[in-house]
């Protein structure tokens, strides 16, 4: 009941953001969102203890894998649709175009709510689908010429790994077949696995990781991901780049307890060798962005390498650390992009050569960019360190020294770069004097995520820590 | 004819002539310089497809193929053209796409390597496939699913590059309707719907790109990258 009420109430949302009022749309998706947080949180702590519940056997049941994804989503969610109220009313005058938003907003977070809670792939497959729909229309919002070219981008290139990943779904289910038979689901699928064909299996992982791969953001197929992910209104960035890359990875990962469940897969050196591909090539881009989105937007695609590279590392440390990560990372980057919002609000252009001195001008967007940067580069004592800590130390238990030091090596130098730019944009003479004052929605917002994103550093609450261990289990198996 | 194995082997050289137009329109829709041309040709495939569909329910009494004939009969030749009508501009069907990345004949070449490389390439999964399940539908499909990737590739008008994602969607269930045969119809059903949703949303963005930038050459579209311009 409950989780066909957190899939609901977003549709719902949906609707009454249509109706002409000036004011409903906001309300109706802010009062969803925080309906949509309190139904997850009551949700994660009945699967924590590790119990999954089954709503429809065979289509929907949640774990507390899939819990973990729904309480980044939700959370983020909420945060952006109250940051959305002074950051849209700021850049948006028509209240025609701002119910489009809305509208589109609630859809996308429904579409992100649907991955975690299906469980059949093929339907996993169609909501993966339409999250890159819903947000098409919101990476365009800004109509102009680049966030159109971003927008085509990201559905042609999405859409089209999507086409591949279909392919690998299909021949999923064929393998499934081939073993017997049985309920085409997650579960299903790991207790097949030994009987399956592994030629089949390797087929559809191989495609799977590459079509979904490319929605992901992982390195050969990622061009779209900084164009996208720049150019969207900065809270559906947050968005975007904070859960959605994350939801669509965790369909991936939903792979590995299968390839480990049948034998003679190399599913694990897949993961290893495109997570390194994936870490290494944004860290040098880092160092000559020119954009500080976009510099947001490539520290995304080497967290996603990290995650995806820690799955490949195997151990259970190395899977709580992959899912600490996956926290951490969509705390800290949600956070990173509201910041980037605020700078946007103040100086009106995403050149990092042309911002200067934020700390004089804008303190409270200046506070937030350096904030944001040192916890998203990896620097104690935030939770990106200890996740990024905690995967570097299973990495060397299990004696992956060559991938453990090529990953610190890069996570070094992305540092360095996120680092240098963001310093360059806080200090430094100020080239206009004028004050810039942010809507009070923004400012809520980034105090509430940045309050977050410095608590989950220091401590880490009991139920979450739990939740995270069993996660780790569910990839586990 | 009442000799039920002859029945069978009609409907198997049948399903290969399906299996032929099919690839051939895939290599239509690459090389095709008429944007309605190529919208023809995208549902001269998708006929196929379900012609396939139809012919291969025949051979195994599969009520589940029918229905995915049924489903692509009606969502492909029929509400995806009244669609594109609905939301894109009539000049934009008329065109011509005079410029492709690669010439035409190059093009064509690339095209057929592709198709063969997908022969060998599937030459493995076939062996791991239960025998009623092999045929020509895997590599052809596979052929079909790397040809619109290659389609996306070189072309730069806003409409066939969405038919190109289409024909690739066609592709994996080309090889879809051939190897898992017993997919749930929701799942059909829904992707068709899934289909008709990326129509509509290319075709917003198609307009607002020929509103704002006054061209649907969105191929061309090369702003956003690393060396930027002050």
């Amino acid at each position: 009941m409950i989780v066909i009420a957190i899939l609901a109430i977003p549709l719902l949302a949906a609707l009454l953001s249509c109706l002409p009022s000036r004011r409903l749309p906001w309300t109706a998706t802010f009062i969803a969102c925080v309906a949509v947080l309190i139904l997850t949180i009551r949700l994660a702590l009945q699967v924590a203890s590790g119990e999954p519940m089954v709503v429809i056997p065979k289509w929907i049941a949640v774990d507390s894998l899939s819990a973990l994804i729904l309480l980044l989503i939700t959370f983020v969610g909420t945060v952006a649709a109250f940051y959305s109220l002074g950051y849209m009313g700021k850049t948006c005058r028509d209240p025609k175009r701002l119910r489009l938003y809305y509208v589109n907003y609630n859809l996308f977070i429904f579409s992100m709510l649907a991955i975690p809670v299906l469980v059949e792939p093929t339907l996993v497959w169609i909501v993966v689908e339409l999250t890159t729909l819903c947000s098409a229309l919101l990476v365009s919002f800004e109509n102009t010429r680049e966030a159109l070219e971003a927008a085509w981008k990201y559905v042609v290139l999405s859409l089209m790994g999507a086409g591949v990943a279909l392919l690998g779904f299909l021949v999923l289910f064929a393998a499934m077949q081939a073993a017997g038979g049985g309920a085409y689901t997650w579960d299903g699928l790991i207790a097949a696995a030994p009987r399956m064909p592994a030629i089949l299996l390797q087929t559809a992982f191989v495609l799977i990781l590459v079509g979904l791969g490319t929605k992901v953001g992982l390195v050969p197929l990622h061009t779209w991901l900084p164009d996208a992910h720049s150019q969207a209104p900065s809270p559906v960035c947050a968005l975007l780049s904070g859960v959605e890359t994350t939801a669509v990875l965790y369909v991936i990962l939903r792979l590995f307890p299968v390839m480990r469940a049948a034998t003679a897969t190399h599913a694990e050196m897949w993961a290893i060798v495109f997570g390194l591909i994936s870490v290494g090539t944004p860290a040098f881009l880092l160092l000559r962005v020119q954009d500080y989105k976009r510099m947001f937007a490539f520290s995304t695609v080497e967290h996603m390498g990290i995650i995806l590279l820690a799955v490949g590392l195997g151990s259970s440390a190395a899977h709580y650390g992959a899912l600490y990560q996956a926290l951490s990372h969509t705390l800290t980057k949600s956070f990173c992009f509201f910041a980037a919002g605020a700078v946007l609000l103040g100086a009106g252009t995403r050149q990092i050569s042309s911002v200067r001195g934020l700390i004089h001008t804008s303190p409270a967007a200046g506070v937030s960019l350096l904030l944001g940067g040192l916890a998203i580069a990896g620097a104690p004592p935030f939770a990106v360190f200890l996740s990024e800590f905690s995967i570097f130390r299973a990495g060397l238990a299990e004696g992956h020294y060559v991938a453990t030091g090529l990953l610190v090596l890069f996570v070094a130098i992305g540092f360095f770069g996120i680092m240098w730019n963001v310093n360059r944009m806080v200090f430094g003479q100020p080239n206009g004097d004028a004050q810039v004052r942010l809507p009070v929605s923004c400012l809520v917002a980034l105090v509430v995520a940045g309050a977050l994103v410095i608590v989950f550093g220091l401590y880490m609450p009991a139920p979450m820590q739990e939740l995270l261990r069993h996660g780790a289990a569910a990839l586990e198996r | 004819m009442n000799d039920p194995s002859t029945t069978l082997s009609v409907l198997g050289s049948l399903n290969m002539l399906a299996g032929g137009l099919f690839l051939l329109s895939a290599f239509g829709i690459v090389a095709t310089r008429q944007v309605k041309g190529c919208l023809n040709l995208f549902i001269v495939q998708s006929l196929m497809l379900a012609a396939s569909a139809l012919f291969l329910g025949l051979q195994h009494g599969s009520w589940h193929l029918y229905g995915v004939a049924v489903v692509n009969v009606i969502a492909k030749p029929v509400l995806i053209p009244w669609l594109l009508r609905r939301t894109v501009h009539e000049e934009v069907y008329t065109r011509r796409e005079i410029d492709q990345v690669l010439n035409i004949p190059t093009s064509l070449l690339i095209a057929l390597a592709l198709a063969i490389l997908a022969y060998f390439l599937t030459i493995p999964v076939q062996q791991a496939l239960d025998p009623q399940f092999r045929g020509a539908n895997v590599p052809i499909g596979f052929a079909g699913l790397l040809l619109g990737a290659y389609t996306l590739a070189v072309r730069r008008e806003a409409l066939p590059l969405l038919l190109g994602l289409l024909a690739m969607e066609n592709g994996a269930f080309f090889v879809g309707i051939a190897i898992s045969r017993e997919l749930p119809l929701l799942v059909e059903l829904a992707i068709a719907t899934d289909g008709l949703i990326i129509v509509f949303i290319m075709g917003v963005l198609t307009r607002a790109v020929h509103k704002q930038i006054g061209t649907t050459q969105v191929g061309s579209l090369a702003t956003l990258k690393e060396e930027v311009t002050e």
